[in-house]
């Protein structure tokens, strides 16, 4: 029983973290049908972003006054990467077929962790140390340092931070999505572009917020990664990035609650099969394996994912 | 069928020209859909497009919304020539219904013409995620503003309904509420009683009526020509994308060019009301 708890709250705080980033995906495949395989990258930015704020401004510090300015660092940097990618990359293509901003998408990504790999470490009159290998995050009072005992159960300081973020930003997102103006017209534009259009909503800015949203997310997955495992590197946001978009297509990719709840099933299933899968196929090196034999079950039963319309108005 | 009571008799239209369009044509590739047609629409006044199908009727709605780029000719609202993109033709006042209803289907009546108001408002990103006062204050008055555009056109009651759904009349009427939502000073109709039966088809005739009262221009393309020759102020026919008259109802009801470009449009036009 204590071995299911710990589970569940290891399962838990992956599973956030997997949503926090899935969001991402699920929110620009859901208007402009585009599977942004950058977007790992720019969660892996967002934690970079975190760090420089943090060497910049706060060098030797660890009061957890100094982490929401970190955040807003690590959501600076993801989001200005995403609106220039989008700029840059996607819309000169938001015409042309499916396949070319795929591949795109693809070359993004392997263009930022490169340029993050080569430049870090040689930014001019900022010492920051080189990328090529892991860099240590910096530790905060209060969302690291001594876990929490409960029973058995070992709760990291930095599992709860993330899945409080998961939470907040899950109620604000609600909230923007269903009450605010812009909410409005991203629901309208994932519905009909055209008519949209045709109705006086600017449909580029909409693409912009939206790939800024899951940037933002993104980001704040950043920080929660780097406040967990300690380090950061170049690639972290390559397999994060699968897992993520894998979460999305299990919840039912285009629909925002099915990103999060895509990412915490994902997550306990993970953490479930790493305890109670015995024998040579159990253990963490199976983990990835179970992760996506539950995609395949779920993609063979239900196609549209977890939360997904059964209809697909545009295939 | 019902007799359609409501007429046109005693009515003026303004003199001030909201609509004018000149020479549009447009081309695809080697196929010209609209031929040099030219067209004014007066404050107050409501102007019917008939012509059989293909003439070319919506893609000349699309030329003047913005949809197509016009391969020649121009298009001026209030004397301001509307660039081609359907965003600004939008704020320049211009706002339109659909021949095959496009509603967001999965959003309620309300948030249907609450996307309307949209570029009326100008709430941006930033102060929606922050929730300052007048962010509050505008998003009330869209609300607000939604709500009185939903009963004027007679769905006050359905506004918590999803548009899909809705009936079918009362989708069209729902996206006569949601162009209207624009604040357009001309609104152009598709086929806004395709599928009705008699008596939601007087109703819209008088919603049509109602709206022109209030200072609209309106352009309609219809099929049903008892409906069009009792609406219209004036009437223009298109056949094979080009103008092939314009005149009064009277006139163009008595056209027998009119008459055989239907080849025995009468007669159809009965047929098809019938099986409405």
């Amino acid at each position: 029983m204590d071995a299911f708890a710990q589970q569940l709250v290891n399962g838990l705080t992956l599973g956030s973290l997997y949503a926090l980033i899935a969001v991402g995906y699920t929110v620009v495949y859901g208007i402009v049908q585009l599977i942004n395989f950058a977007h790992g990258e720019v969660f892996m930015i967002g934690a970079f972003g975190a760090l420089s704020t943090w060497l910049v401004l706060f060098k030797g510090q660890t009061g957890l006054w100094v982490l929401p300015i970190m955040i807003i660092g690590a959501i600076i940097a993801s989001v200005v990467t995403a609106v220039l990618m989008e700029r840059i990359a996607y819309r000169p293509l938001r015409n042309a077929p499916r396949l070319a901003p795929l591949i795109t998408a693809i070359g993004i990504s392997v263009f930022l962790q490169e340029f993050v790999r080569l430049f870090y470490g040689r930014v001019p009159f900022l010492d920051f140390p080189d990328a090529k290998q892991k860099v240590p995050f910096p530790q905060i009072d209060v969302v690291t340092g001594k876990a929490f005992e409960i029973g058995n159960v070992t709760i990291q300081r930095s599992a709860v931070f993330t899945v409080g973020a998961l939470i907040m930003c899950a109620a604000a997102l609600w909230y923007f999505v269903n009450r605010t103006k812009m909410g409005r017209g991203m629901q309208a534009v994932s519905q009909d572009p055209d008519t949209a259009r045709l109705m006086g909503i600017n449909v580029d800015r909409v693409i912009v917020v939206a790939f800024a949203i899951g940037a933002a997310l993104a980001a704040i997955a950043g920080v929660a990664q780097g406040l967990q495992v300690t380090n950061i590197n170049f690639k972290m946001g390559f397999l994060a990035g699968l897992k993520a978009f894998t979460a999305a297509v299990l919840g039912g990719i285009g629909n925002v609650w099915g990103a999060v709840v895509g990412g915490v099933t994902l997550g306990i299933v993970e953490a479930m099969a790493v305890q109670f899968i015995p024998g040579t196929f159990g253990g963490s090196p199976w983990k990835d394996v179970w992760a996506f034999a539950l995609l395949i079950i779920v993609l063979v039963f239900r196609p549209q994912g977890l939360l997904g319309a059964k209809v697909v108005d545009r295939a | 069928m019902s007799t359609l009571e409501a007429t046109n008799v005693g009515h003026q239209v303004g003199h001030k020209v909201v609509l004018e369009a000149s020479n549009v044509t447009m081309r695809f590739g080697g196929l010209t859909a609209v031929n040099d047609v030219s067209m004014q629409v007066h404050d107050g006044e409501i102007v019917g497009l008939i012509g059989p199908n293909g003439a070319g009727k919506t893609t000349f709605f699309n030329c003047l919304t913005g949809m197509y780029i016009p391969t020649e000719g121009t298009v001026k609202l209030s004397g301001e020539v509307l660039p081609p993109k359907p965003l600004k033709v939008v704020r320049a006042g211009m706002a339109r219904t659909f021949q095959n209803i496009r509603l967001f289907g999965n959003m309620t009546a309300l948030e249907n013409v609450m996307v309307g108001r949209y570029c009326r408002t100008s709430s941006m990103a930033l102060t929606s995620v922050l929730r300052g006062p007048k962010f509050k204050r505008e998003e009330a008055a869209t609300r607000e503003r939604a709500q009185e555009l939903l009963d004027y056109v007679g769905l006050g009651k359905s506004a918590e309904l999803l548009a899909r759904n809705m009936p079918y009349g009362d989708q069209r009427r729902l996206e006569i509420a949601r162009a209207l939502a624009t604040d357009p000073q001309l609104l152009l109709l598709d086929e806004p009683t395709a599928g009705m039966n008699p008596k939601e088809t007087e109703e819209c005739m008088h919603l049509i009526f109602k709206i022109r009262d209030s200072g609209l221009a309106v352009v309609v393309i219809e099929h049903d020509m008892r409906f069009i020759f009792q609406l219209c102020d004036r009437v223009l026919c298109l056949v094979r994308g080009a103008l092939l008259i314009e005149g009064t109802p009277g006139e163009v009801q008595s056209d027998p060019r009119v008459i055989e470009a239907y080849i025995g449009g009468s007669d159809d036009d009965d047929d098809e009301e019938g099986t409405k």
